[in-house]
């Protein structure tokens, strides 16, 4: 038997230390897919096997019908967990849902989980919340997993060094069916991030500085490893907001190292191991990060102290500039296909080229979604505007990501912050970061989210979204306008 | 041969496709523009046609907006897309897939796609074909300087001819033309190999008592769908 087999064992026990065994260096993202490699097929695309598999209400019922025409069934519905969060309305729980068809979709994923003996955390549900936030903070999402879910943003599970990635209906049909997907394997591309962030500026801020940087196609077909002492520092809902929006740069999956603060964000959570074998797992996470040496495809460094406030302003978060600087113009730009994305971009959100950033009047806040709308979040924005007034004409929310979210808030007393400053305080869900629940933007509208995608129409037909963060979220509701955050705290 | 669910056969097989070109002149277009999220209640894989591109194609009173290329006559009836850089990102939905397939095209040509974008397209028949920039600006020349132009795609050969254009070939791995080829159901190719997958399971329970499943393996631990949450 070759070294190479022995890796190949098991989760834990195999996160071989490389360096001992006189393997290559190997990356964190390596050792993951080494350790859930099933077989591969000659010149071909790689089986792994899954860990967890997260399901929801919008892309499962098809693939569960695909079983069903197939007469097929669930590998490992003890790996399964659902939960309803992007089509469900944000108000009064108990009220009837108002719009049949998500009604319909809703209880095709009750008979579903029902039918194959999957573990739902429906409507009510004391674990209900947004599949990316409800994760973590269920202790599923552990150091060194293989987590697949239907939806892009699962980029997000990777802040605890794991490796998590979005698929398509008919994957989620093959996981649902075999625990197994077949992948390609990506390439490696480290992020550093260096120095200390200015007061002010978010975990949102460095993501959105780093997909200006490289492009919203700049990290496809890799794994983005972020690294470096910023990263090091930042909490795991900051690392999760980061890795979230990994997607966003085209990253197959952004990763972390774990460590302690990954293993006492676990610790005690309603699923993680418990005793012994938390203790076993802490031992075996240690090796699990990239060895010296172990070679990426390509590499940037961020210096985190020169970032500013950001704030996206055309259609894509690749279109994203300083707080303080202006709306630019198609002129800026050298090639033709850039400059007609720019000139459209602009149409869309009818902004004119050398307009400050702190001139954009703004209609909707939206605070939410699974980038922005964890404890830290909400508390971060809650001292923004504590006092204060939404200001005349601005209509603003809060969505918390999770049942469990909101529960924590009004414990701490933000729910009464907020109402008070004039927002709305509402049931979680993914709400208006995509708007297939009654939660949108009318045509025209201009909105400051805290959400991840400013694609036309995404938040509504014709509405027009900024992207920020929490903190610039809550200063843009109080004062009708963007402001520079730094000058509020 | 056995067409449909339960069989090794799951999808048309694609061979070769010869038909028109429609141009959607535009880069990082992404799901949300493909189809928007009102068309995403359903619960079937199919119909999602008319909801192509349907903000583009539409105005907020549901009338045709006439210069959207879609709309215009001369493109009616393509089977082929022929799209710009990182076409497909954002969200991996894959009606935006069943959409471009139900609407009638059979391959999409850019210079890039999305990661997820990709891979839906192969698991329903639809040939993502990546070519070079400067390809696939000659292309939008053509299209729009040529009235109903047309491009063959052979897949077996691996290449594209057209009126006035040199044969172009491209690149595919080996696996996802097989599947195309042989329109094969990934989920039937997959449980010819369980023995690896029962393997691989037997492997990980019988060292690490910990992971992959923190619960599940035990009877007493392992939850079910009665459980209230």
């Amino acid at each position: 038997m070759t070294v190479r087999i022995d890796q190949r064992r098991n989760g834990y026990t195999l996160i071989t230390k490389s360096l001992e065994l006189d393997l290559m260096p190997q990356t964190l993202f390596e050792k993951i897919w080494d350790s859930h490699l099933v077989c591969e097929e000659e010149e071909g695309p790689t089986l792994l096997y899954v860990d967890r598999h997260l399901v929801h209400e919008v892309t499962s019922p098809q693939a569960f019908d695909g079983l069903r025409l197939s007469g097929r069934t669930v590998r490992r519905p003890d790996l399964t967990f659902a939960t309803m969060d992007h089509n469900i309305p944000t108000e009064d729980r108990y009220l009837p849902i108002q719009d049949s068809i998500s009604a319909e979709q809703m209880e095709a994923l009750r008979r579903n989980c029902n039918e194959f003996g999957i573990t739902l955390f429906d409507l009510l549900s004391s674990y209900q919340g947004i599949v990316h936030v409800i994760g973590p903070e269920l202790g599923l999402t552990l150091p060194g997993q293989m987590i697949v879910c239907g939806d892009s943003h699962t980029s997000t599970h990777g802040a605890f060094g794991s490796l998590a990635f979005g698929i398509g209906t008919s994957e989620v049909e093959h996981v649902l069916a075999t625990q197994c997907i077949w992948q390609r394997r990506p390439m490696n591309f480290a992020i550093e991030v260096t120095g200390k962030r200015q007061i002010g500026v978010t975990a949102k801020d460095v993501i959105l500085s780093i997909i200006r940087e490289i492009g919203t196609a700049g990290a496809s077909g890799t794994v983005l490893e972020y690294r470096g002492e910023s990263i090091r520092k930042m909490s795991m809902e900051e690392r999760m907001t980061i890795c979230n929006m990994s997607i966003e740069a085209g990253a197959r999956a952004g990763i972390i190292a774990p460590d302690n603060t990954t293993f006492r964000y676990v610790s005690g959570r309603r699923f993680s191991p418990k005793g012994k074998d938390f203790d076993y797992m802490v031992d075996r996470c240690k090796e699990l990060s990239s060895d010296p040496g172990a070679r990426f495809d390509r590499m940037v460094t961020m210096d985190s102290s020169k970032i500013t406030p950001q704030v996206t302003w055309g259609t894509n978060p690749g279109m994203v500039t300083d707080v303080t600087g202006t709306i630019p113009s198609p002129e800026d730009f050298s090639d033709a296909e850039s400059m007609n994305a720019v000139k459209n971009a602009l149409e869309y959100m009818n902004l004119q080229p050398g307009t400050l950033i702190t001139e954009v009047k703004i209609d909707r806040v939206f605070i939410g979604s699974c980038t922005n709308a964890r404890i830290e979040d909400l508390d971060a924005a809650s001292r923004i505007i504590r006092g204060k007034r939404v200001a005349p004409g601005v209509s603003a929310m809060v969505v918390p990501g999770s049942k469990a979210v909101k529960v924590e808030a009004e414990r701490r007393s933000l729910d009464l912050v907020f109402k008070e400053a004039g927002f709305e305080w509402r049931e979680s869900g993914c709400s208006m970061c995509l708007g297939m629940n009654p939660d949108v933007l009318q045509p025209g509208e201009r909105c400051a989210s805290t959400s991840n995608r400013n694609f036309e129409g995404r938040q509504g037909r014709g509405g027009r979204t900024h992207l920020v963060s929490p903190l610039m979220a809550a200063a843009a509701a109080i004062n009708g306008h963007f402001v520079d955050v730094r000058e509020w705290i | 041969m056995d067409i449909g669910y339960g069989g090794y056969f799951l999808l048309e097989p694609f061979k070769i496709v010869t038909g028109m070109v429609a141009p959607i002149d535009r880069v990082n277009v992404d799901t949300d523009q493909i189809v928007p999220k009102q068309f995403l209640k359903l619960t079937q894989r199919t119909g999602y046609g008319q909801y192509l591109f349907y903000d583009w194609r539409y105005d907020s009173q549901g009338n045709p907006r006439n210069e959207f290329v879609l709309n215009q006559p001369r493109y009616h009836g393509s089977k082929v897309l022929l799209a710009r850089a990182n076409f497909g990102s954002g969200s991996s939905r894959e009606h935006a897939v069943w959409a471009i397939l139900d609407y009638g095209f059979r391959v999409v040509i850019a210079p890039s796609f999305s990661d997820i974008f990709y891979n839906n397209c192969l698991q329903n028949g639809v040939l993502p074909v990546s070519l070079s920039y400067e390809k696939v600006e000659s292309l939008f020349r053509k299209v729009y300087s040529v009235d109903g132009y047309y491009l063959t795609v052979n897949l077996e050969e691996q290449s594209i001819t057209g009126p006035e254009i040199e044969l172009i070939p491209f690149d595919i791995e080996p696996f996802p033309r097989k599947k195309l080829l042989e329109g094969l159901d990934e989920v039937a190719w997959t449980l010819q190999h369980e023995t690896h997958i029962t393997e691989y399971e037997t492997r990980r329970w019988d060292s690490d008592q910990v992971l992959p499943v923190s619960h599940g393996r035990n009877k007493k631990e392992q939850m079910s769908a009665s459980d209230q949450f």
